[in-house]
């Protein structure tokens, strides 16, 4: 077997034990790596708590990672979401695939709660469980600063994570977070605070020069992709080079969505940051386009991606980017996604009549972040919990309890409809429609309809499901498609597999997601979007943006049951199911 | 889905492409543009992949010709080496059969097959989400293929091998690609002082670069200055559908809403910044490329690599030839283009293209673009000999 390494490491924290799992083959070849392989092993245990001990939490790879082939270093982490109560799984990327696959393994299963906080070591063959206890309630920059080596990959919780913050992220390699979902959270309650990796082996590739032939096709597409390498693109500015455009398009959320257009955005955007910060090209392993930017100065910290900057701004009122910078880095250092803290604080503010958050900000942030007032813990819950204790759910934003990002949905349909389909609720990431109808990728749909969109969500949930199995970047695909990751694909493997082959199992990996939701009673009702957007227009030229019209969107809804293969109800059937051999 | 499905079958027509396209689209449920009884056969392909639109297509003249006489001794794949096949493309899969199996054996790792049985010549192609990329791909088939076949010829002539069948169908379809001289039309006259002129001049401009046949629908590119701003075609706009396509990006870069600008707005930029031009249109007239792809350097290091790593002065008369690839990377054009076009008419890219200026309006690089289009077929068919 080339391309995998054939091993899996359980650690059991309860009896701190390993061992050494060694999947089937044809486990592989259904699921591939990543996202894929740890919903294969999580499938059979969803239902249970996302506390409970028993629950595993997986930290995955892919086929790809250590490879030649372009932007293939990412890792999927998964398990059940406390935000949600979904299936959640986050592609971070930075270093930490790289070395756990040089290291000699796919991926990591963790099932247990360690008695007392501890640390993973992973040193090639040699795993240790260590004492954390001092660095317990330390942030992710102290970890950081104590454990990271030019040879290592670090992943940390921070403050949040021990402190029950429902949306608490996992931080790796000081500027990468695994941010939604709450995932650092199920890294708490196994009272793991870090995991440290080293891996200084080799990952065995079938063909070399066939790689090399398919990275070459992956780099010129990439290099013909405005998006990506232009010079606009978010090579050069980072994601926050999209800040502009949602501004131009009318489509970003301010005042927790009751408006789509923010006075101040034009200020605000990629170029001022760059003037301001001066910052730094950094990248994740083997990737070229190094969209993340960090600080120029000495202390290097994060810049904000595109949706830390628009709602840190637009959706809560503040026109200061230094406070956006400090925001995102408080919010890395006590280990917390900035997508729900910020909506969170949206729904607070909307609830507390508009007020101005600005001078409060930090301090709520590390309210939250430390849990060390009341209004801190709440806020901490997420929007949707925060906002039906309050006696307003209207007020949250989210989609099945997951805080929306900063794509207004009725300024592209395709979007609305993927906000609702998500398996891990509020996320933009699934389908990513915004590469067609807004970036004109790889084709520009029209983003006021719902025609076509059923399928092209479909289609495109499979192919981000298996490119997250790769598991590679999915900002590549702006540019080059399966076509020319199955090139990779095979070189690496040996196995001959095409475009479609792919996309095969992507839909098999997705559906699984849909199994697991469903064996904990998500249906049609949690695929929907917040009544605002059926009610209120946004901010366009007069008179604004239109409501999503309520019926289009169910028709579309329907429509895409239909084309996944699932009930009237959203529900999986067990036709599709034996089809995908998922039985 | 419907309105989509026709609007691309319409477009294939007007292209010139083919005569009676097969479009299908497919949300839910799969429409056509019209019935067909190879569309049951279509149906099952499109059953059997991720994806949601097809288009099969008998190519008009001279591609039928064209592509039967590339695959007359059946080859697995038609390699062509332009830009547009070297990036998007990568190869041309080709079958005889016209079964489901067959299609989707090719259809599952490219993008379009084309299949040359005794009777017909098809082209399928598809989208995952728009007919339009279908469209493309078609175009795309047809327009590598024609760029092949004759610089192929033409390689055959410098190496004194011509083929007569090859000839033959040279002679044969010449008067297919040899429209009667037109003038171009007068466009809108500059300069343009605000970005809604600037904008309906580029529509304009478009549209008829289109129906000059310098550009297939779906390629090129347009910009103008004004005095702080560039406006610039979109990416993957189509140039005979630009209202709203337009990209104004400040100069002094202050903003990013280009992020969705034409991949070739860096070379656009770099151009306005030296020169004192004010207009810029980049097109892919046919017998500029071919003749930009014609080298007689036989034994020159570079070959094989010549849209990269070309390193002699070539001209075609007075417009230097660069190579370069698409886009900004190490190797994109932006780095060879801007200093070989300053104080001329026109620059052409290796395999890509043909970029011309203007100083006011649109007239000029429009009238460049077809003059010098018309130069090299003139050239071509005069080093061929051909007769017809």
């Amino acid at each position: 077997m080339t391309g995998w390494c054939g091993k899996i490491l359980r650690i059991d924290l309860d009896s701190s034990a390993t061992d050494i799992l060694r999947p089937d083959p044809v486990r592989y070849e259904k699921f591939i790596g990543g996202k894929g392989l740890a919903g294969s092993f999580l499938r059979d245990r969803i239902t249970l708590a996302w506390d409970d001990p028993a629950a595993p939490l997986l930290i995955m790879t892919g086929p790809l990672v250590g490879t030649a082939a372009p932007t293939s270093g990412r890792t999927t982490i998964m398990s059940r979401s406390p935000l949600t109560g979904t299936v959640t799984d986050c592609s971070v990327g930075g270093r930490l695939g790289f070395h756990l696959k040089r290291a000699g393994w796919d991926g990591v299963l963790i099932t247990g709660r360690a008695a007392n906080p501890c640390g993973i070591v992973i040193d090639n063959e040699t795993i240790k469980l260590v004492d954390a206890v001092e660095l317990w309630g330390a942030d992710t920059a102290t970890v950081f600063q104590r454990l990271q080596k030019r040879d290592n990959s670090v992943a940390t919780i921070g403050p949040a994570a021990e402190n029950g913050v429902s949306y608490a992220s996992l931080m790796v390699d000081r500027h990468h977070a695994a941010g939604r979902g709450g995932i650092g959270r199920c890294f708490g309650a196994k009272n793991i605070k870090y995991l440290v990796v080293r891996g200084s082996g080799r990952v065995s590739v079938h063909d070399k020069a066939e790689l090399t032939a398919a990275r070459e096709e992956i780099l010129r597409l990439a290099a013909a992709s405005p998006v990506l390498m232009g010079e606009h693109g978010i090579a050069r500015f980072g994601t926050g080079a999209l800040y502009d455009l949602m501004d131009a398009r009318r489509m970003m959320p301010t005042d927790n969505f009751r408006r789509t257009r923010f006075a101040a955005a034009p200020g605000l955007g990629a170029v001022a940051y760059a003037k301001r910060f001066q910052p730094k090209q950094h990248g994740c392993m083997g990737c070229h386009i190094r969209c993340k930017k960090v600080t120029g100065h000495k202390n290097r910290t994060a810049m904000p991606e595109f949706e830390t900057m628009s709602h840190f701004t637009a959706l809560i009122g503040n026109t200061d980017p230094d406070l956006v910078v400090r925001a995102n880095d408080l919010c890395n250092r006590l280990g917390m996604d900035t997508i729900s803290a910020a909506a969170t604080l949206a729904c607070y503010r909307e609830l507390e009549g508009e007020i101005d958050l600005a001078p409060s900000l930090l301090a709520l942030l590390e309210q939250i972040g430390t849990g060390s007032t009341r209004l801190g813990r709440e806020l901490g819950e997420g929007a949707r919990a925060f906002a039906r204790k309050q006696g307003r759910p209207e007020l949250s934003m989210d989609v099945k309890g997951q805080e929306l990002p900063a794509y207004d949905p009725r300024g592209a349909y395709g979007m609305s409809l993927a906000y609702a389909t998500s398996t891990r609720g509020g996320c933009h990431l699934r389908a990513y429609p915004i590469s067609h109808e807004i970036l004109r990728k790889p084709v520009a749909t029209d983003r006021f309809t719902f025609s076509g969109k059923a399928r092209i969500i479909k289609i495109s949930e499979d192919l981000n499901a298996v490119v997250d199995s790769l598991t590679a970047c999915k900002f590549i695909f702006f540019a080059a498609g399966p076509e020319e990751y199955a090139r990779a694909f095979s070189a690496v493997t040996g196995m001959t597999i095409t475009a479609q082959d792919l996309l095969e199992a992507g839909e098999r990996i997705y559906y699984q997601e849909r199994l697991m939701n469903a064996a904990n009673g998500f249906d049609d009702r949690d695929d929907d979007l917040p009544a605002r957007f059926f009610k209120e227009p946004g901010s366009g030229s007069a008179p604004g943006t239109p409501p999503v019209d309520r019926a289009a969107f169910l028709e579309a809804r329907r429509k895409y049951y239909r084309i996944r293969g699932l009930d009237a109800q959203g529900r999986p059937t067990p036709e599709k199911t034996r089809q995908l051999g998922l039985a | 889905m419907k309105n989509l499905v026709d609007k691309f079958a319409r477009k294939i027509v007007q292209a010139g492409l083919a005569d009676n396209p097969l479009v299908c689209g497919l949300d839910d449920e799969l429409v056509w543009n019209r019935s067909d009884p190879a569309a049951p056969m279509l149906a099952q392909v499109v059953a059997n992949m991720r994806i949601n639109s097809l288009i099969c297509a008998e190519p008009a003249e001279p591609y039928r010709s064209i592509l039967r006489f590339l695959c007359r001794n059946r080859p697995a794949t038609i390699n062509p080496q332009d830009c547009e096949t070297r990036t998007f493309l990568h190869d041309l899969p080709v079958t005889d059969v016209f079964s489901a199996d067959a299609v989707l054996s090719r259809l599952r790792y490219r993008k379009s097959v084309i299949i040359c049985d005794e009777d017909k010549v098809r082209v399928i192609s598809f989208g995952t989400v728009s007919p339009e990329q279908a469209f493309v791909t078609l175009s795309s088939v047809c327009f590598s293929t024609f760029v092949l076949f004759f610089s192929r010829l033409l390689e055959q002539k410098r190496a004194g091998s011509l083929d007569d069948h090859a000839l033959n169908l040279c002679e044969r379809i010449r008067p297919l690609v040899t429209p009667p001289a037109r003038k171009p039309p007068r466009l809108a006259t500059g300069p343009f002082s605000s970005i809604r002129d600037a904008a309906a001049a580029m529509v304009e401009a478009g549209r008829q670069t289109v129906n000059l046949g310098l550009v297939d629908s779906y390629f090129g590119n347009i910009s103008c200055r004004l005095e702080d701003t560039i406006c610039i075609s979109q990416t993957g706009s189509s140039l005979d559908e630009l209202a709203r396509c337009i990209d104004p990006c400040p100069l002094d870069g202050s903003s990013c809403t280009g992020i969705t600008a034409s991949s070739e707005l860096t070379a656009h930029n770099e151009i306005y910044l030296s020169s004192t031009c004010r207009t810029i249109v980049h097109g892919h007239p046919k017998f500029v490329v071919i003749l930009s792809m014609a080298c007689d350097r036989m034994n020159c290091p570079n070959r094989g690599q010549c849209h990269v790593r070309c390193d002699r002065a070539r001209f075609i008369e007075d417009i230097p030839i660069v190579p370069g690839e698409v886009g900004t990377g190490p190797t994109g054009l932006c780095h060879t283009l801007p200093p070989a076009i300053r104080d001329r008419r026109g620059a052409i890219v290796w395999g890509h293209g043909l970029f011309t200026t203007g100083k006011i309006d649109f007239n000029e690089p429009l009238a460049g673009l077809l003059a010098i289009e018309q130069m090299c077929r003139r050239i071509f068919f005069e080093e061929i000999g051909a007769t017809g």
